[in-house]
């Protein structure tokens, strides 16, 4: 590299990059502990299992094949179904909170913002443990149900896939409101204001008019709480029973407890595959975002 | 307006209550004095005394504080200089680095855990402290990178060139200009880098050998063997600490140049 003393007077038109090698120690680190581990997970995946657990280097598709079966295919196919339903909980408990929000006073907007975060910067496992108690046969949620007499007597809500979306939305969202939150910020309140004036019925005005032009907020708050519910393990593994197991839960299963290091492997690239998808779907929206509606 | 407003607003109010319902149950219930059930026999802190004397859970404190400091430290180190190198590279590689290093706080945790897990175990790595904290460094670094960046970039950029223009060499400009000016970018970073190491579950799960038993790991060991009020207890001890971790950080992050 050659060295020129002269862009000293100017570092910002530097040619050379003296600086950039900055960047090295901590990119190597991510090379090494990240994208090599990533890329030897993907290579056992096309090995098979030895007798004894151990890896045998054959290349085979046999551990993608193996996830066609139905037993596979279910829990891909619940983790699919609880991932989406958490997200469209998310959104309908998510969209009016994001709402009241961004109309509320400017002073007040940072600390209620602040608020719907905190949650989410404390420990996750604590977190799911307190709906562990809400949800026990004598918890909280079972007497306050007898209490309103909406039921005669306890429900069995642990351990069951209700327990595992009702754990996955608490979870995950803040996820959902911060996005929309920007986006309904930005939404001109004059236009709503309009659609009312021209007697637009309230379903009108929120389908044609607020969730056209908040769509950017609505497609990233939905694939940010899809991503970590797709690929979660602790609220599955702690309020799901046998049952409602997730695609994190056949990962750890796989390697830890069957020691099918291939299989698990696989299943881990599967679930790579989705989020991938999902982060996608997001950047093109977001690319996008600088259309018409944008403009204004 | 107003009116149409009520139902949003009742709907808000009732995501708060979800939001909050559960945590503040469970501090109220850690100083219930009943055993097993769920009803109120008055209030007490012997749960609190009884984490006290949990030597098991004293030693996982000590893995724990250890874990975020040593990671917290690397993390910020690498991370820190990553922001600073990346910010004379050229617009596209910015771009690429940037993406790439999103990767890493997408994909499943359960994945980076038994990738990683993977990676010892075939170069015949003991898992154990060591391992553990190579891994918090591996997820802490993208979030002090892109912490710092933030930052960096709405440094004024004149505030540099001036400093070059009086004869500062860019040692200069970096530790009289650009260090003070980042100083709350950097608190800010290592206190999140220390509330996510000290929090995180899943790599520590699947990086951890026998004798590196983090807090994490012995509450998850602890709700497995099932529930005991002294779980509620340090539920509640743990809740506390994270919200002023990260309450110290908003602050630092907010406060203006």
């Amino acid at each position: 590299m050659p060295s020129d003393d002269v862009s000293r007077s100017s570092p910002s038109v530097r040619a050379s990059c003296r600086s950039c090698w900055l960047a090295a120690p901590g990119l190597l680190w991510m090379a090494l502990f990240f994208l090599v581990p990533l890329l030897l997970v993907f290579a056992i995946s096309f090995a098979s299992r030895g007798t004894y657990g151990g890896i045998v280097w054959e290349f085979t598709w046999a551990n993608y094949l193996d996830l066609l079966h139905p037993l596979y295919g279910k829990i891909l196919g619940q983790s699919l179904w609880y991932a989406t339903l958490t997200t469209a909980i998310c959104f309908v408990l998510g969209f009016p909170l994001a709402y009241v929000i961004a109309r509320s006073p400017a002073r007040w907007q940072p600390v209620l913002l602040l608020l719907v975060m905190l949650p989410f910067w404390t420990n996750f496992l604590v977190r799911t443990y307190a709906w562990m108690i809400m949800l026990r046969h004598d918890g909280l949620a079972n007497n306050l149900l007898l209490a309103l007499g909406l039921i005669a007597e306890p429900l069995e809500l642990l351990y069951t896939p209700t327990a595992v979306v009702i754990g996955l939305v608490y979870g995950y969202l803040p996820f959902m409101v911060l996005p929309l939150y920007v986006a309904v910020e930005r939404l001109d309140p004059v236009l709503v204001e309009a659609a009312w004036d021209l007697y637009a019925s309230r379903w009108a005005v929120f389908t044609r008019v607020v969730v056209p032009l908040t769509m950017p907020g609505i497609v990233g708050g939905c694939i940010l709480v899809f991503i970590p519910s797709i690929g979660s393990f602790i609220t599955p593994d702690l309020l799901g029973g046998a049952r409602s197991m997730m695609i994190g839960n056949l990962i750890q299963h796989e390697y830890l407890v069957v020691r099918d290091w291939p299989l698990g492997s696989a299943v881990s690239f599967v679930l790579m595959a989705i989020v991938m998808a999902a982060v996608f779907v997001y950047y093109r929206q977001a690319s996008s975002a600088d259309g018409p509606l944008e403009g204004r | 307006m107003k009116q149409r407003s009520v139902g949003l607003k009742a709907v808000s109010l009732l995501s708060m209550l979800f939001l909050y319902g559960p945590i503040v149950v469970l501090v109220l219930y850690s100083f219930n004095a009943a055993h097993l059930s769920m009803a109120w026999r008055g209030a007490t802190l012997k749960w609190y005394a009884a984490l006290v004397h949990d030597e098991a859970l004293l030693a996982a404190t000590a893995n724990s504080l250890f874990i975020a400091l040593v990671s917290t430290i690397g993390a910020t180190g690498l991370g820190g200089l990553i922001a600073l190198g990346m910010e004379q590279m050229s617009h596209r590689r910015q771009q690429l680095l940037e993406g790439s290093l999103v990767l890493p706080l997408v994909i499943p945790e359960v994945m980076m855990g038994v990738a990683l897990m993977l990676l010892f175990v075939m170069f015949k790595m003991p898992l154990g402290l060591t391992t553990v904290i190579l891994g918090h460094i591996v997820f802490n670094i993208p979030l002090v990178t892109i912490m710092i960046r933030t930052r960096l970039r709405k440094l004024d950029p004149l505030l540099r060139e001036a400093a070059a223009d009086l004869g500062a060499d860019s040692w200069q400009v970096f530790r009289y200009v650009s260090l003070p000016l980042l100083r709350p970018a950097i608190w800010g970073a290592v206190l999140v880098a220390f509330t996510v190491s000290l929090d995180d579950f899943l790599v520590t799960f699947f990086t951890a050998g026998p004798g590196a038993t983090t807090l994490p790991l012995k509450v998850y060991s602890m709700i497995k063997s099932g529930v005991t009020p002294e779980i509620n207890a340090l539920s509640a001890l743990l809740l506390v600490v994270s919200m002023m971790c990260v309450a110290g950080s908003l602050y630092l992050q907010r406060r203006e140049v």
